[in-house]
């Protein structure tokens, strides 16, 4: 029997406000134990949570690059049961009148549009980090750190809209390249700020009815969502070709092994007891600030990458790499005011650029050449002063210091030599020194012209105009 | 009379005419708690030496030719539910026995910005659940009026500090009559403010949405210098009400001439003893006398607000004290084998048994399969009740019923009958529910023991209240009286 998985995402989103959700304590990931703290997220008895509206302007803003509509009224419940790592032993969340709902995404899959539907998305606050050797129960003790106890987060819970574990990583790859467009969270998974768990069934392909799901947890990369959703579909696949029942559990995945595990049942048998949370007063949302909040969203992915195809005729795979963050985009945009020659500067920027940050572990806005001086480096190549192979030299050097690309090429003499004569008489002396090359040429060996031409370069370390070396050789053979 | 039975403001004059200074002040209060507190028990901690600095510090400040503030040099007590930084924070709870808060209360700051010398911190039911503070898990306090009787609860150290001339002024915490309740069983003054009207930072929660802070004085103008100090906004209560703080001294006004007051039938039907309707009766007819109209009026859902009481109040309990489990401060106990066994022994040992009962109740309550048919019928009723009182207040400056179904009652006549000892704050508790100001005031005597009867008002009308209050003071004598200890 042919099978569809039918996924959906809970994703849980840091955002980088200054303070935290409900107290004055700073969110700045890192910091030795317990110095990010204060009575409130500490969970000291008779301290209150405020609001920090922020929080509540960054979730807005997350909410309306989504697509989703803003509720007119909405409150804060609590999530109660007892875990060291949260100082109150319950959580402030929103349970039944959520932030926003009702919103969308549209992912490419083989080239097809997929609309995926965003159920709600919701606030709430962090907890904080317990440190032991094995599990909770069989450690001789545990450390707690509530440094991140209190970090805002907004959940976006998707509909269960993905049909393949690939598609669910396309789908988180698109809401991080969203969120940080809008600019409220940095989306870094190996720190935590972007964290996602998983809702699991099969189906037998086209029937309208759900299986049973499993919830998958700890997939801490891209890769891993993909690996853990693809082990877990063709478990269930598994199971039920051999006439089994998929059981309604939580599993996690297990990297090094990669396999998902049932979690033990004491760990997920929770009766929450969601109740309005009475130290916060209900929000009623001014639709004015909302319509602020809309008119200040950047050009999202989406519409940029469509403006990138149309303004500058960049091929499609361009236009999705180069507008995949914000910030790469905007670097993009940067360079083709001081150069208009947006494909040439696309070559550059996913070529070279992109490489030498991978090989440095940089990101775009830690990358010391600043856009005007790549635009001056491209008309130093248009010129003729550098050919495009010292261009790359000349490139790795501004990369590394921060030069301009005038003064590396000076410095380093790496101007290209355009004088004929000078060419010519090199051009003499190779000819003398290879007869036999130089025959092989005259026989109708066209490679034989390559080995020639860079016997010149290397006689003037690559600064010969390669084209007039050419056109030297071919005139006088 | 004695110095330490004086008003606040009669003090303040003592002051103002440097017939006495503040730190004399604060001797003669400590030498009347030595005389007494042996056998009141109205203290769990009293802090002898900040308080003598402290008044030093004031008196130097008057000497400096300042101003003085109406309660500057003024010895008050504060019921120990209410964060003191630097000063042993108990709730009355073996669990928090060792808790020293790095932070105090608004109410706290404010009373040290306004000069108040804090003598200590006074006794309270566990947690403020109960009406005797008899649940209190260190020591019962005992009324002044009758050494075998209770002195209410669960602000019954500070009731009692008051009204035995232990301090001038207290405050006490009120969650379903937790100020009232007690103010009309030690014979004083118990104003409980609109739900918002004073901020709750620092105050160790019981129910969030029910918990007020408010002054246990010895007359009305007293209660109006303590709220005039107290109340208004505070940004770190979300839900404390913005807006300007009235002057609660300018509606210390004598005369009610046409104001209109309603009864409600409900409050002095069955479960109310003779005694007290007597008192209450004669009361109302002074009150006729003064001017004001008096109708008998209904509040239909009278009847459900115990029941919804005892489900919001523990269902939010059952949240608030759940992050006392051993971990970060207070009590831990030894042995637990694992982090779970660490929880529940930790809990079982450091929780008295009406704080566990409550817990186990609201923890029901909000469970699944349960909470429709408690928490959320318990929401709606509340809902009901406020609508009652919306209507009565349609048609009625203020209400008057009883605070209490009967005066003190002794001590351990009620503890082994929870529902029994819940029924002591039938008056008080729909107050609560519906957010609204209540004031307790003393109304006469039934064989030797103060009964008070409760002023309710409109939502931030503690101004109406002041003035019924302050006018039946002044044309009375109840006030007056002091115990004989
Ligand atoms: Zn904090």
């Amino acid at each position: 029997m042919d099978y569809e998985a039918v996924i959906g995402l809970e994703v849980h989103v840091e955002l980088k406000t200054k303070t935290k959700i409900f107290c004055p304590s700073t969110t700045e990931f890192g910091g030795a134990p317990n110095t990010h703290t204060c009575p409130v997220c500490l969970g000291l008895p008779g301290v209150l949570p405020v609001l920090n509206k922020k929080v509540l302007e960054y979730a807005i803003r997350a909410a309306l690059a989504l697509n989703c509509e803003i509720a007119e009224f909405s409150k804060f419940d609590r999530k109660n049961y007892y875990y060291p790592d949260m100082p109150k032993n319950y959580q402030i969340s929103q349970y039944d009148l959520p932030l926003a709902k009702n919103g969308y995404l549209d992912i490419e899959v083989d080239g097809r549009t997929r609309r995926i539907g965003i159920t709600r998305l919701h606030m709430e606050e962090d907890t904080g980090k317990l440190v032991h050797q094995g599990t909770i129960t069989t450690t001789p003790y545990s450390l707690v750190d509530y440094n991140r106890a209190g970090v805002p987060l907004i959940e976006i819970v998707s509909e269960p809209d993905l049909r393949s574990p690939e598609e669910a990583r396309i789908y988180m790859e698109k809401l991080r390249s969203i969120i940080q467009y809008t600019g409220v969270s940095d989306c870094k998974m190996e720190e935590g700020s972007l964290r996602c768990d998983a809702n699991v069934s099969v189906r037998p392909k086209g029937s309208p009815e759900f299986g049973t799901k499993t919830e998958i947890k700890n997939m801490n990369s891209f890769k891993a969502l993909q690996r853990a959703l693809s082990y877990e579909v063709q478990r269930q696949i598994d199971v039920l070709e051999e006439g089994g029942r998929i059981i309604q559990e939580t599993r996690t995945w297990d990297e090094g092994k990669g396999v998902t595990l049932p979690m033990r049942s004491k760990e997920e048998a929770h009766d929450y007891r969601y109740f309005p949370e009475p130290d916060l007063v209900p929000l009623v949302i001014d639709r004015r600030w909302v319509e602020e909040i809309r008119a200040s969203l950047p050009e999202l992915p989406d519409r940029r990458r469509q403006r990138y195809l149309e303004q500058f005729g960049l091929p499609a795979y361009d236009a999705s790499v180069l507008t995949s963050t914000i910030e790469l985009a905007e670097y993009f945009e940067a360079c083709t005011a001081h150069y208009p020659d947006a494909k040439t500067v696309s070559n550059w920027i996913m070529g070279d650029l992109s490489r030498l940050l991978n090989v440095h572990n940089l990101e775009i806005t830690q990358c010391r050449i600043r856009p005007e001086q790549l635009a001056r480096m491209l008309r130093l190549i248009d010129q003729g002063t550098i050919s495009g192979k010292i261009a790359k030299t000349v490139f790795e050097e501004m990369f590394a210091t921060g030069s301009d690309p005038e003064k590396i090429v000076k410095e380093k003499g790496l101007v290209q030599i355009t004088d004929e004569g000078a060419i010519a008489a090199i051009v003499e002396e190779v000819i003398a020194n290879h007869p036999k090359v130089v025959e092989d040429y005259r026989a109708g060996k066209e490679k034989a012209l390559g080995f020639l031409v860079g016997q010149v370069m290397k006689a003037t370390r690559g600064k010969a105009n390669p084209e007039l070396v050419n056109r030297l050789f071919k005139a006088r053979l | 009379m004695e110095l330490y039975y004086l008003t606040a403001h009669e003090l303040h004059d003592l002051l103002v005419d440097r017939q006495i200074t503040a730190e004399e002040l604060c001797r003669a209060f400590f030498e009347r708690i030595d005389a007494v507190e042996d056998k009141l028990k109205a203290f769990v901690t009293i802090t002898r030496e900040n308080a003598l600095a402290r008044a030093k510090e004031i008196d130097r400040q008057i000497a400096a030719g300042g101003q003085i503030a109406p309660l500057a040099g003024i010895p008050v007590a504060v019921k120990d539910n209410l964060c003191t930084e630097g000063v042993r924070t108990t709730c009355s709870s073996k669990i928090l026995y060792n808790f020293i808060p790095p932070y105090s209360a608004t109410v706290i700051t404010r009373l040290n910005q306004a000069g108040a010398v804090i003598l200590g911190k006074t006794n309270l039911d566990e947690f403020a659940m109960g009406s005797s503070t008899e649940n209190s898990g260190f020591f019962p306090t005992h009324n002044p009026w009758d050494l075998e009787r209770v002195p209410g609860g669960s602000s019954g150290g500070s009731a009692v500090a008051v009204a035995a001339g232990e301090a001038a002024v207290a405050l006490g915490s009120d969650t379903g009559g937790s100020i009232r309740q007690p103010a009309a069983f030690c014979g004083i003054v118990g104003l409980k403010p609109t739900y918002g009207a004073v901020s709750r930072f620092g105050l160790m929660a019981f129910a969030s949405s029910l918990d007020q802070i408010g002054p246990l004085t010895r007359d009305v103008t007293d209660a109006a210098l303590v709220m005039n100090v107290i109340a208004g906004h505070d940004p770190l209560d979300s839900t404390s009400a913005p807006g300007p703080v009235p002057d609660y001294t300018a509606y210390l006004q004598n005369g009610i001439k046409g104001l209109k007051i309603g009864v409600p039938k409900e409050y002095m039907g069955e479960g109310i003893s003779p005694a007290v309707k007597q008192v209450v009766a004669e009361a109302l007819a002074a009150l006729a006398d003064l001017g004001a109209q008096i109708e008998e009026t209904s509040l239909p859902h009278s009847e459900y607000a115990l029941p919804a009481y005892y489900l919001i109040a523990p269902a939010e309990a059952s949240s608030n004290l759940a992050r006392y489990d051993g971990v970060r401060y207070g009590y831990r106990a030894e042995g637990g084998t694992d982090v779970v066994d660490m929880f529940m022994k930790t809990r079982s040992l450091g929780f008295g048994p009406e704080v566990k009962r409550r817990i186990m109740l609201g923890t029901y309550a909000l469970s699944a399969g349960y909470y429709d048919a408690y928490y959320l019928k318990a929401l709606k009723v509340r809902t009901l009740i406020k609508q009652d009182f919306d209507r009565a207040f349609a048609s009625y400056d203020v209400l008057l019923s009883p605070t209490t179904p009967s005066p003190a009652f002794r001590q351990g006549e009620k503890v082994a009958d929870p529902l029994q000892m819940y029924m002591s704050d039938i008056c008080t508790l729909a107050i609560n529910l519906a957010g609204l100001p209540g004031i307790s005031i003393p109304a006469g005597f039934a064989d030797g023991l103060p009964v008070g009867m409760q002023l309710i008002g409109k939502p931030f009308d503690e101004g109406t209240l002041l003035r019924v209050a302050y006018t039946f003071e002044q044309n009375t004598e109840h006030h007056k009286a002091r115990p004989k200890i």
